[in-house]
């Protein structure tokens, strides 16, 4: 099964999606978590219990969702990106972006309690006081960033609603999980999902150990 | 110059109480009084921390900011080199690029940490720390420099190397307000001193005066309690 080359594709379609969404999903998702623990202003709190809540939002009803958006008779369906790995990342985006903001949004929340009066004293204020604290405890940020990828990498529903599961195109590991035990292929399935569980486990060792570098390093 | 400071009529919450006071420029200023006198607040307030509940807080000048300065109790530093913390207060300053390595050098030579400028903030001793807060300080050649409480959290050691620093700082033309619950550091590094008590300034005098004769019952009762500890 291992020397089987649509396996590998497989893999590798599965990472380069979830490691794209999670990647935009931090690039979106922390400035906005440290831009609402640091603001005041009406409906702050709101706020953060629909982004908390958010975090729950089930995969297969954001794969609904997209999937209404980039139909052909969707408001962005002239983009053909319907059952596309584009649309894929897009989904994962939505479905990982409030876990890491509202992660992002607490961890900052609490670093801000102890950076805020000498940060202030020194004359940093609005955003350039989120983007100090964010880029402080980047390392500590990396927890909200594998909860993201861990989201996104174990997900079924929302891919295989926009990426319609088609055999080399937008086929992952966990849509190929699904189908071949539908079909009765267990041991496809069961090899696949300890390859799934092997690479997940690989990169949290990898960003346990960059972090314990990094504090050792920085205090 | 952005000296005399003047309160009029401040109050915070009840923790202050009509307060009305001018700081001027010279003299080092050394706030004392029991734990709760509301020193910790009175300087919070003067530094732009807080805003009176009552009454006002006015420099002479328009943009003070930028030309006073505060150390804390417990310094915050960033997770970087004690190098880039003195940098980054410099950058916040609007100090150019060019400027902030050399003022950030001179700084850190001034309190001796030039050897370790390199060196993570954060892994630093709890003396280094603070000679830190003061570098950062330093680098912006303020005109007022509020300190609270610097030393509480300090050995022996460390409370003489701060102090030296502080007193460079005067004998820099910086004007200083600190408090303090040591009073051998009060009389070594004060000019006068403000006692505070529940929130009012119940005197104001001369240091050798303040110990050697205070006016007040409070201060009295507050020389003679806590003398013996000195």
């Amino acid at each position: 099964m291992l020397d089987d080359p649509r396996l590998w594709q497989i893999v590798a379609l599965s990472l380069g999606v979830s490691l794209s969404a999670v990647a935009i999903a931090t690039l979106m998702g922390m400035p906005l978590g440290a831009a609402i623990a640091v603001g005041r202003f009406p409906g702050r709190q709101a706020l953060i219990v629909v982004l908390n809540a958010l975090m729950g939002l089930p995969p297969v009803v954001v794969g609904l969702f997209i999937y209404l958006l980039l139909s052909r008779a969707g408001p962005l369906g002239e983009l053909g990106l319907l059952f596309t790995p584009q649309a894929m990342v897009i989904a994962q985006t939505v479905l990982v972006l409030p876990i890491i903001a509202a992660l992002a949004r607490q961890s900052v929340e609490d670093a801000w309690r102890e950076y805020e009066e000498q940060l202030r004293s020194l004359g940093v204020h609005g955003l350039r006081g989120a983007l100090t604290v964010l880029w402080d405890i980047r390392f500590s940020l990396l927890t909200a960033v594998l909860a993201g990828l861990g989201r996104a990498s174990a997900e079924v529903g929302a891919v295989m609603i926009v990426g319609g599961n088609i055999d080399g195109v937008t086929r992952v590991m966990t849509t190929t999980i699904a189908l071949e035990t539908s079909k009765g292929d267990l041991p496809l399935a069961l090899g696949l999902g300890i390859v799934l569980m092997a690479i997940v486990l690989a990169l949290n060792a990898a960003a346990y150990l960059v972090k314990e570098a990094a504090q050792r390093r920085f205090g | 110059m952005i000296l005399p400071l003047r309160l009029e009529n401040v109050s915070f919450r009840d923790i202050l109480k009509l307060l009305s006071l001018e700081i001027g420029a010279g003299p080092s200023t050394i706030i004392l009084g029991a734990n709760g006198a509301g020193k910790s607040v009175l300087m919070r307030l003067m530094h732009g921390l807080l805003a009176p509940s009552t009454g006002s807080v006015s420099w002479q000048g328009n943009d003070p900011g930028r030309r006073q300065a505060m150390v804390f109790q417990r310094p915050v530093m960033l997770r970087r080199s004690a190098y880039a913390n003195v940098a980054y207060a410099l950058k916040v300053a609007g100090v150019p690029a060019k400027e902030r390595e050399r003022l950030a050098e001179e700084a850190l030579e001034e309190v001796g940490l030039r050897q370790v400028a390199h060196r993570a903030a954060r892994v630093l001793s709890g003396g280094e720390q603070q000679r830190l807060a003061l570098a950062r300080a330093w680098a912006l050649h303020p005109e007022v420099l509020f300190l609270d409480e610097p030393t509480a959290n300090l050995d022996p050691g460390a409370t003489r190397e701060i102090e030296t620093i502080i007193k460079a700082f005067d004998a820099a033309g910086t004007k200083i307000v600190m408090s303090t619950h040591n009073l051998g550091q009060a009389r070594r590094l004060g000019d006068e001193v403000l006692y505070l008590h529940e929130g009012r300034v119940v005197e104001r005098a001369p240091i050798e005066r303040f110990f050697a004769q205070p006016a007040s019952p409070e201060a009295r009762a507050f020389i003679k309690g806590e003398l013996p500890w000195v």
